[in-house]
């Protein structure tokens, strides 16, 4: 589903990522673990085409095809979703409106019609539902106001709407309760399927106890160091990542 | 220039209404000599440094003493759903048009009438209230409407009166055989208590161009509200002048929202005096304007008494070469104890070419007051627009819902039922023309 091939990044002209390879096959959780600074939330912004951070060398092929020609937007509709890692505030759009718009924008572009008023209404109603969030949230300005577990939850409700084939979550642990870490682990195992495929990004392993990955990778200092199995996320809980800041200074 | 619209009073003097009254006779004469003295006004004038009238210099502007017969239309485009439950002036070219017009039911102690008809009703009356809101300072453009001005709408409710429905008036613009330039002239006197809700539309019907140049005295007396809201989308090679002068009695509260989308060239002033304890104004407005559109929002405020409050908030999205200017004047006298004044300008700049001066001035001679200014230009927020974009929605889409909630809120402020809806349509339509849609 996921192929990064030998992925050099740029950020501000600092190179930050310094040739990654990573594959996932449909039906895989990967996680990528490591200290502040080692390049995980430029690894997110590179997949999902943020301003600002360029694609030095090497490429990146989604479902077969080049994901770094597209815009933003494109990699959506292609299936392709980032949760934030800090949610962005915009006040004067209604949540319920923005959902609906991300979900007609994404249907648009795979061909498939737009879903009227009353069907999408349906349709979150059955989502919120699902993950135990509030319809008020729905009323509410995207993420103005919201806690930083609001924020999360808010996240987890687009993706549940927007069904994507790769979610990349970003530190979606950090400052979060115990019930919002549930709620959004919930929402991220309901995705999980044979055809879907996950890159939770995190500091802590706290997260891989609810979201169990079938891979860890340990990034640090732009390359991607060592890669096991779930094991490899207990064993970084004992022993920190002083060996792995070591080997990348 | 001056000499062309000198010229105009020639042409029109035949057909200016009330010329059995020497009192108006007297006064549009007063009016023209202070136009010709001074000419029209330039950059050089502090008030006018952000906004030249030199394009208007261009046009051969003519002045119509009588209708066209042939300007046909079905019915003027009203922004209220329920058009009927209004109380409607039309005007075409600055001429009152009584067919398109409905006036409807009024209460008893509410009267609205042409400025035309109201000379012809009751002369008395409206010589004890025309012009007395316009002061000595020279201004150029209030002055030749003094001379000039055709026609109106002039609106008295009486103690207590409240109108349930709005007053909707209608300006057409365009529809002549050669650009013309008319000056309507409006006044608003809302007795002790009295309430009404005031919109205009201003429009265009045919493809020449037009200066509008309107003033509207408003006197709002003890604790009567006067809600006031305008949509500016006169055609793109349209002039528009707009000037309000207001004075606000004791408890009195001004509503006020101006949206500009067209003009060539648009200026709208707010003068306001709140000359009575606890008056209260709200001057707000937002404006789109691209290519090489020019939109000032001027605005002067006088606190003369303590306890009077005013809130401006301007916003505004300047596209291609387009120039918006908000020039806010605050002035609290030495009287003028707890005054409360804040004034804001936020301007989106979606080009390099985009300008906004904003002028913020304040002159406060009393010691217990909370007055504030602030002024902000940018692009869209960044962060925001990728976050759109990481979720689907296209750039152009993106950034078409970021302008719209940031117009919306100012929107959302408007006390009028009905109204909104037809102002967030049109900056749809904005935002349409500015994406490309079909």
């Amino acid at each position: 589903m996921l192929e990064i091939k030998n992925l050099h990044a740029t950020v501000d002209g600092k190179e930050i990522l310094k040739g990654i390879d990573l594959t996932i096959a449909p039906g895989e959780v990967h996680a990528i673990m490591g200290p502040n600074g080692s390049g995980k939330s430029t690894l997110s912004y590179v997949l999902t085409g943020r301003e600002g951070y360029e694609a030095s060398e090497g490429e990146v092929l989604f479902k077969g095809k080049n994901l770094l020609d597209m815009e933003p937007d494109e990699r959506a509709g292609e299936g392709v979703f980032l949760a934030f890692q800090y949610p962005v505030e915009i006040p004067g759009v209604p949540n319920t409106t923005f959902l609906k718009e991300a979900l007609n924008a994404v249907r648009r572009y795979r061909g498939e019609d737009e879903l009227d008023a009353m069907q999408f209404v349906k349709m979150v109603r059955e989502k919120t539902k699902l993950l135990g969030i509030s319809d008020e949230m729905l009323k509410r300005a995207v993420n103005v106001g919201f806690s930083g577990g609001e924020k999360k939850r808010n996240e987890a409700l687009q993706m549940a709407v927007l069904e994507p084939c790769l979610a990349v979550l970003d530190e979606t642990d950090s400052g979060l309760d115990i019930d919002a870490l549930k709620t959004v682990a919930n929402s991220v195992n309901l995705l999980r399927g044979p055809e879907n495929a996950m890159l939770v990004i995190t500091h802590y392993q706290r997260l891989l106890e609810y979201i169990v990955p079938d891979r860890v990778h340990v990034l640090a200092g732009g390359r991607i160091q060592r890669s096991g199995g779930k094991e490899l996320a207990h064993e970084l809980e004992e022993k920190g990542y002083a060996e792995f800041t070591g080997a990348a200074a | 220039m001056t000499q062309a619209f000198s010229e105009h009073f020639g042409a029109l003097q035949d057909h200016l209404p009330g010329q059995d009254l020497p009192w108006l006779t007297d006064l549009r004469a007063r009016g023209l000599k202070r136009f010709t003295d001074s000419g029209l006004p330039t950059p050089r004038w502090e008030s006018w440094k952000y906004t030249s009238l030199r394009p208007i210099e261009k046009v051969d502007f003519a002045a119509e003493g009588v209708p066209r017969a042939c300007v046909s239309i079905d019915r003027a485009p009203s922004l209220l759903p329920d058009a009927t439950e209004s109380h409607r002036l039309v005007f075409v070219d600055g001429h009152f048009r009584s067919d398109l017009s409905s006036l409807g039911t009024l209460p008893k102690g509410a009267s609205l009438l042409p400025l035309s008809e109201q000379l012809a009703n009751d002369p008395d009356w409206l010589a004890g209230h025309l012009d007395h809101l316009n002061d000595a300072a020279a201004q150029p453009m209030l002055a030749l409407n003094t001379a000039m001005m055709m026609n109106g709408f002039v609106l008295h409710l009486e103690r207590g009166t409240i109108l349930p429905h709005p007053v909707e008036v209608i300006h057409l613009g365009g529809a002549g055989a050669a650009p013309l330039a008319y000056h309507p002239r409006n006044l608003v006197i809302l007795d002790e208590g009295s309430q009404a809700t005031l919109i205009e539309h201003f429009s265009h019907i045919g493809e020449q161009a037009y200066l509008n140049n309107a003033f509207t005295e408003v006197s709002i007396g003890q604790g009567a509200i006067l809600r006031h809201y305008k949509l500016q989308a006169d055609a793109l090679n349209a002039f528009h002048l707009a000037t309000v002068k207001a004075e606000l009695g004791r408890d009195a509260s001004y509503d006020s929202f101006v949206m500009t989308t067209g003009a060539r060239l648009s200026r709208n002033e707010a003068s306001v005096r709140l000359a009575g304890e606890g008056a209260n104004c709200h001057l707000n407005g937002a404006y789109l304007v691209r290519g090489e559109q020019h939109c000032d929002n001027t605005t002067v405020v006088d606190h003369l008494v303590p306890n009077t409050t005013c809130r401006e908030v301007f916003k505004g999205v300047i596209d291609d070469r387009a120039r918006a200017v908000f020039q806010g004047k605050l002035k609290v006298h030495r009287d003028a104890q707890q005054t409360n004044g804040h004034q804001l300008s936020k301007a989106l700049l979606l080009s390099d070419k985009a300008e906004i001066d904003a002028k913020p001035e304040l002159e406060i001679y009393a010691d217990d007051v909370v007055c504030s200014h602030g002024a902000t230009a940018g692009d869209l927020d960044h962060d925001a627009l990728f976050y759109l974009r990481a979720r689907g929605i296209p750039e152009a889409l993106a950034r078409s819902m970021l302008i719209e909630a940031f117009l919306g809120e100012s929107i959302d402020q408007i006390a009028a039922e009905g109204l909104c809806p037809a102002l967030m349509t049109s900056i749809g339509h904005w935002l349409a023309d500015t994406r490309g849609d079909a």
